[in-house]
């Protein structure tokens, strides 16, 4: 799926901001020494705590923002002096800001935008045609923006985004307030996109899931730098992250603190819901599943994911 | 030459997207639209009272008849209003800032100034035109004027000039947001308050205002001057007849202003380079 050719090039990439802090003034490190590499093809998921530097190094990915030191490419393009030109290569979608018209219907944003990437009016109509059927957005085409749910208008940002067929897509937390179906049919779709199209793929997120289930290569940064490019799995193996299943029970129950491979970590209504941390490595949620039915009736049950703040934490933790 | 035209007609394709799905989501909603073009004709009708009224108690005002005073409000008020047709969205600038929007524009290939300009449009604006053009016509019948080809030639270049010289007043105040926060009050004392000013006889200022906005911001060659020169009024010191003529000057002063601040002000928010 991936290739040779570098869709992303940085070296040494830095960016500083002055900040006014009363009177004096400061310089504050948002993005220091990044030097990062990624192919065609690839889906790589980028993350970080808050404030870590992930939105500053896309704005320089994209041109928006003039990098302090170091060297970026993106789709073999300087972002800053060609930005024009990398704008069709590139589509971005962000969790919290539109490009869509908001009192205008969701069809005519995307003619809209059409004109503006000057795609004819074949190539519009076809494209138009297949994210609408892909992310079924026929239902809602002649709302106005401002009336969809939230999950409408991420798959409305989503079509947008990708109108004119970018090689390169990057999504700054994509499903941040959506529903389970709604990220999971975005997903599907992301992963659709990527294996007819070969669209490379970096997002940003705080949604495990999202990494999981979209990315096979996983770069963090804390404080502006790089503390790890490979798997998610290698990551989570390195902080020893943790699933946690959680279980609703038939009956108030002491606490389940001596089953295989397990960490109690709490109970509430007086023991009526559980939850159990265990290692993915050494076991698996169905045996343990299976280990708390045979002492007590299990009513509901989820399976929490180690989420990126928590992965987040441990790395940092262990580098101070 | 063709050339240019395909490349004209690529450049103004989304905007003529943005125009016809404005007037399509307009003309469904279209009692909305009429309260719009009622209220902003409202306005415009309540300024042309003040002048009125204060006819009722002056004969002239600044060396200027009522008939005379109109020419010059209703060139100063169409010229703003198309300005605004065009340009007003560039007042959104702001809200584009806080909310982040403008990034967007950042990665659609094509240049800032003219996404932020075509991004939409008002036609309830359309109103505000038509009153100034009603005062126009009204103010060139019923003021004396000696018609003759330099007349009409001062009077389209003019109107062409003021819009141009609005537009870049526009365009300044946008590229002055990038550096102030809640700056648009500011800004609007000199994009507003001009336009108000446009609507006056300039030889009533005081001095300073003469400076700032008979030259500094050029609100005097969008409307006095012309005025002055093809009535054939004497005009003044600072203010000569000739002056009129200028008016294209004064339209392209105000877009180096305009553009410098652009510039300046894109620069700032990318940080450097650009």
């Amino acid at each position: 799926m991936t290739s040779d050719e570098s869709i992303i090039t940085t070296t040494g990439l830095g960016r500083d901001f002055k900040v006014r802090d009363g009177v004096r003034r400061r310089t504050l490190t948002a993005v220091d020494d990044l030097s990062i590499d990624v192919r065609a093809g690839e889906a790589v998921g980028y993350i970080g705590a808050n404030g870590a530097g992930k939105s500053t190094t896309i704005k320089m990915l994209t041109g928006i923002l003039v990098p302090t030191r170091g060297e970026v490419t993106t789709c073999g393009l300087r972002p800053v002096a060609d930005r024009r030109r990398l704008a069709r290569e590139v589509g971005v979608v962000f969790g919290q800001r539109t490009q869509l018209w908001w009192d205008l219907p969701v069809r005519e944003s995307f003619s809209i935008l059409a004109a503006i990437h000057g795609l004819s009016s074949v190539e519009e109509t076809s494209r138009t045609d297949e994210l609408v059927e892909q992310l079924e957005l026929a239902e809602f085409l002649a709302t106005p923006v401002r009336q969809l749910s939230l999950g409408q208008r991420m798959r409305a940002e989503v079509a947008a985004a990708l109108l004119h067929s970018p090689r390169l897509v990057i999504l700054d937390e994509p499903t941040i307030g959506l529903d389970v179906l709604s990220k999971q049919r975005l997903r599907e779709f992301l992963v659709a996109e990527r294996r007819t199209r070969g669209t490379t793929l970096l997002l940003t997120t705080h949604d495990m899931g999202d990494v999981e289930r979209l990315c096979d290569r996983v770069l963090l940064v804390d404080r502006g730098r790089l503390v790890w490019d490979g798997t998610l799995a290698g990551l989570s193996r390195t902080v020893g992250a943790q699933r946690v299943l959680v279980v609703d029970l038939a009956e108030s129950t002491p606490d389940l603190d001596d089953l295989p491979d397990t960490r109690h970590l709490g109970s509430e209504g007086g023991g009526l819901r559980q939850r159990l941390a265990f290692d993915p490595d050494a076991t698996t949620a169905a045996k343990v599943l299976a280990a708390v039915s045979e002492r007590v009736e299990v009513l509901d049950l989820a399976v929490e994911e180690p989420d990126v703040e928590d992965v987040v934490r441990r790395v940092y933790a262990a580098r101070r | 030459m063709a050339d240019v035209a395909t490349r004209v007609t690529t450049t103004l394709r989304p905007y003529r997207a943005v125009l016809s799905s404005r007037i399509r989501s307009q003309r469904s909603y279209r009692a909305n639209f009429v309260i719009d073009l009622v209220s902003s004709l409202l306005v415009g009708v309540i300024e042309l009272a003040e002048i009125a009224v204060l006819f009722l108690n002056v004969d002239r005002l600044g060396g200027l008849d009522f008939g005379q005073i109109l020419i010059v409000f209703g060139l100063a008020d169409l010229a703003f209003s198309l300005a605004d047709l065009a340009f007003g969205h560039c007042d959104n600038l702001p809200t584009y800032l806080r909310a982040g929007t403008l990034d967007v524009f950042y990665l659609r290939p094509q240049p800032l100034l003219l996404q932020l300009i075509t991004s939409d449009i008002s036609l309830r604006r359309l109103a505000r035109a038509s009153v100034g053009l009603v005062a126009l016509v009204t103010g060139l019948v019923v003021a004396d004027v000696d018609w003759s080809p330099s007349v009409v030639a001062v009077l389209l270049l003019s109107v062409v000039s003021g819009t141009v010289t609005f537009a870049g007043m526009f365009v300044w105040a946008a590229g002055a947001q990038f550096f102030l926060v809640d700056g648009a009050e500011a800004t609007n004392a000199f994009v507003y308050g001009g336009r108000y000013a446009a609507s006056q006889p300039a030889s009533v200022w005081n001095r300073p205002l003469k400076v700032v906005f008979g030259f500094f911001f050029p609100m005097a060659f969008t409307a006095y001057l012309p005025v002055v020169t093809l009535l054939g009024l004497p005009g003044s010191d600072l203010f000569p007849a000739w002056l009129g003529w200028c008016a294209p000057l004064a339209a392209i002063w105000t877009w180096a202003l305009a553009l410098l601040a652009w510039r300046i002000g894109v620069r700032h928010y990318r940080g450097g380079g650009g």
